[in-house]
């Protein structure tokens, strides 16, 4: 199980192939499902141009391990991954990546959705929009799904 | 000990406050706490709080030494 902030942009398919070949043996596991969130351009009706994401140093890796440590007990996880973002964010970049290994398709499917869901309502993030005028606002709620 | 008291994003802006110290003494809740911050001020309906990471309540003890922090709905992902 691997929980980690990215201070820079990164890419989602090349931790999750990386990863995948340092951590998991080829053979063992029969599913891998994946999400990625990706900063948008438009939010509530307006153009985005860039975000800061802050977040809570400590209370964040704590809440996201125990996160996966859930997910690990409620599913038959061989492995979990989740990297988030913190700082500043541009519009296309990944923001969260979040990954389970399992060795049938039903648990990292749904083990999937978990670590998503409860990541936005547990984990302290807060992210700051910068409008085209180069005004600023924070969200201050996530959307239902 | 004394409890730290941290506040974050749109929270930490609107009071003009972030990390702070306080004397543990007379501080029994998270409630009491930010009174204390706060010079007496109301919470904000939507106000998050935690005790040493982790989610917490207005009415959860505080001990010496524990780490409080407070912060609006969470955004992240």
């Amino acid at each position: 199980m691997t929980v980690a902030l990215k201070t820079a942009p990164y890419d989602a398919w090349d931790e999750l192939k990386a990863y995948e070949q340092q951590r998991l043996t080829a053979g063992r596991y029969g599913a891998c499902c994946a999400f990625t969130g990706t900063m948008r351009d438009f939010n509530e009706g307006d153009e985005v141009k860039a975000m800061s994401l802050e977040h809570y140093p400590g209370m964040t890796e704590c809440q996201l391990e125990a996160i996966a440590d859930e997910a690990s007990a409620r599913w038959p996880l061989l492995d979990t991954l989740i990297l988030h973002r913190v700082g500043d964010i541009q519009p296309g970049e990944t923001i969260v990546l979040t990954a389970c290994w399992s060795a049938h398709r039903a648990a990292s499917f749904e083990a999937c959705r978990f670590l998503m869901e409860a990541l936005k309502s547990r984990a302290p993030f807060w992210k700051k929009e910068t409008l085209q005028d180069d005004s600023t606002r924070w969200v201050e709620s996530n959307t239902p799904g | 000990m004394p409890v730290s008291v941290k506040f974050f994003a749109g929270l930490r802006e609107s009071l003009s406050l972030s990390d702070l110290s306080l004397p543990a003494d007379e501080l029994h809740t998270v409630a009491d706490v930010w009174h204390k911050a706060t010079d007496g001020r109301e919470p904000p309906e939507n106000l998050l709080c935690a005790v040493n990471h982790q989610h917490s309540a207005l009415d959860s003890t505080v001990s010496d030494g524990d780490e409080v922090g407070f912060f609006p709905p969470v955004t992240g992902g």
